[in-house]
């Protein structure tokens, strides 16, 4: 209806530009003290290149397709991970929130799986994997396992059961019930598990590529260690923390376009 | 305030019926044949009905009848078994011996139930809300006509697209009566549905309650802590004490009732002597 289009739509679109202009002043803030810092020598370049000279590695890597091939390494690596370890995850939840028997029978199992830090397998994963893509894949999607399998099932195991009463009050099915009742009971759970999701996707990859790849972003800033290319360090370094804060805003406005009926995502 | 509310019930209701205009007519005339054909209320009989949990006996041999269309009240302390009674009849619990029948075969959409708090789905708005009442009908093409008919009934066909954390808590549970109305129910169960709002909304709802329950002919079943409210509203008052119905009282005051009235004010007065005596011999 006409009501709906005039207020969430407009809403939606302008509180992220509102915001954009303030949440980048502090980062911007800190890139100009930090050239500032390295022209007047305050800063040796040996320790910490300055900001122009990143930009510079930038452009070069960029130009040589380089930076482009490995990012994009990175990512596929990622999301292929990501999705892989997210499904199953979320398919454990969903079974062990819904019956009682699968999780009698998975749970335990689970949490004591859960207890070992996935990294902790590497040198288990290289033995059996190798150092090709499914390695990375593997330690990925594990370590993306555990927060959206755990977010996944607290979101179930915590719905209203005076909602789910009153669902088959009315003459729910089954599918109905976790259609219209459940699952989006469940949703601003998964998010949060989604979001965790998504710190332990970027740190797994940067660990097990620094270690054991040949391609990807930290393969690249690894040869550049070799080869003392901090410059080209630091930009890997930089590219980390902007591909996180674009998973981490993605993953906001999926939030936000799902969850557009709780009371926290109703700003006026 | 209460003047305020009283005022707007028709106002949006008129509001409502002024986007139907081409139609208007058709319409009522459709509401007063559906009145005949389906909305008459059941009669219900119960005989030698116990329920316990664990040890603790809480139904303890009830018999009643109520004839079809009635506003019975149940009122009763804490704990005395009223909404076990309440939920055994909505077909919420087991029973564990006697039958609760209702004269013929019922569906599932000719009992509807409203709890003290609304239980809308937080994400769905306040239409869709409605809908989920239709029962098996929501697939059906005039689900959309029939809630929104359904919400003109509460007063609140201009909230159709809000989400339910922007209603106030009287506007909730009147969707919760939009939805317990949509099926047209032949018997309406009320659990304390107003034991949560302010003493205005409450008196509002009260009155809405009651021109619904005249309107569509449903037998109601209302449990309550407040005994003024059960004078104001039913045909008839149930006392229960220890699983029992302790006290029969027939209210014959002319609709619609005057609150505070010498009558009621009396009624009011001697149901609330047998709960206290009630009190003092335990």
């Amino acid at each position: 209806m006409s009501l709906i289009d005039s207020i969430s739509l407009p809403r939606s679109i302008r509180l992220p530009r509102a915001d954009g202009l303030i949440q980048w002043i502090v980062p911007l803030a800190i890139i100009a003290v930090w050239q500032v810092a390295s022209v007047t020598g305050f800063v040796p370049t040996r320790v910490l290149p300055a900001p122009s000279d990143v930009v510079l590695a930038g452009w070069k890597l960029l130009v040589s397709g380089e930076l482009v091939r490995n990012i994009w390494v990175s990512f596929w690596r990622a999301s292929v991970g990501f999705l892989i370890g997210g499904s199953i995850g979320f398919a454990f939840g969903l079974a062990n929130g819904l019956s009682q028997l699968s999780a009698r029978l998975t749970d335990t199992t689970l949490q004591m799986v859960r207890n070992v830090p996935h990294l902790a397998l590497i040198p288990l994963v290289i033995l059996r994997f190798g150092i090709d893509e499914s390695a990375k894949l593997f330690l990925v999607a594990l370590g993306v396992f555990f927060p959206i399998y755990l977010n996944t099932l607290h979101g179930i195991r915590t719905v209203d059961p005076q909602l789910i009463e009153m669902g088959r009050i009315y003459g729910m099915t089954d599918g109905e019930l976790f259609r219209r009742v459940i699952f989006p009971g469940a949703l601003p759970s998964i998010f949060v598990g989604i979001r965790f999701a998504l710190g332990i996707m970027w740190l797994t990859l940067i660990v097990a590529e620094t270690i054991a790849a040949s391609s990807g972003l930290g393969y690249m800033a690894m040869q550049a260690r070799e080869f003392m290319l901090i410059d080209v360090v630091v930009l890997s370094i930089l590219i980390y923390a902007l591909l996180g804060k674009l998973a981490d805003s993605a993953s906001r406005v999926l939030e936000r376009l799902t969850l557009s009926w709780h009371p926290a995502f109703q700003k006026r | 305030m209460q003047t305020a509310l009283r005022t707007s019930l028709p106002e949006t209701e008129l509001a409502g019926r002024a986007t139907f205009a081409p139609h208007a007519r058709v319409v009522r005339e459709e509401r007063q044949e559906e009145h005949r054909v389906q909305a008459s209320g059941l009669p219900l009989s119960i005989r030698g009905l116990r329920k316990s949990f664990g040890d603790n006996e809480v139904l303890r041999g009830i018999d009643l009848h109520i004839p079809a269309g009635q506003f019975v009240a149940i009122v009763g302390k804490s704990g005395c078994g009223k909404s076990t009674l309440l939920r055994l009849i909505a077909g919420l619990d087991k029973i564990d011996a006697g039958s609760i029948s209702f004269g013929q075969e019922i569906q599932p959409e000719d009992i509807r139930v409203m709890f003290q708090e609304p239980r809308l789905l937080p994400w769905a708005r306040v239409l869709a809300n409605v809908e989920v009442g239709l029962g098996r009908d929501r697939a059906s093409s005039d689900a959309h006509a029939r809630a929104e008919k359904a919400l003109i009934e509460v007063g609140l066909a201009d909230k159709r697209d809000q989400w339910p954390s922007v209603l106030s808590g009287g506007q909730k549970q009147r969707v919760a009566l939009g939805r317990a109305l949509v099926s047209r129910p032949r018997v309406l169960a009320f659990d304390e549905p107003l034991g949560a709002l302010d003493a205005l909304t409450r008196i509002s709802m009260q009155r809405l309650l009651e021109r619904v329950w005249r309107d569509q002919g449903f037998t109601a079943i209302l449990v309550t802590h407040d005994v003024s409210e059960a004078v104001a509203l039913a045909d008839r008052v149930l006392v229960i004490e220890e699983g029992r119905i302790a006290h029969d009282v027939t209210v014959n005051a002319a609709r619609p009732r005057q609150r505070g009235s010498a009558e009621l004010a009396g009624l009011e007065g001697s149901i609330l002597s047998h709960l206290l005596s009630a009190d003092d011999r335990t």
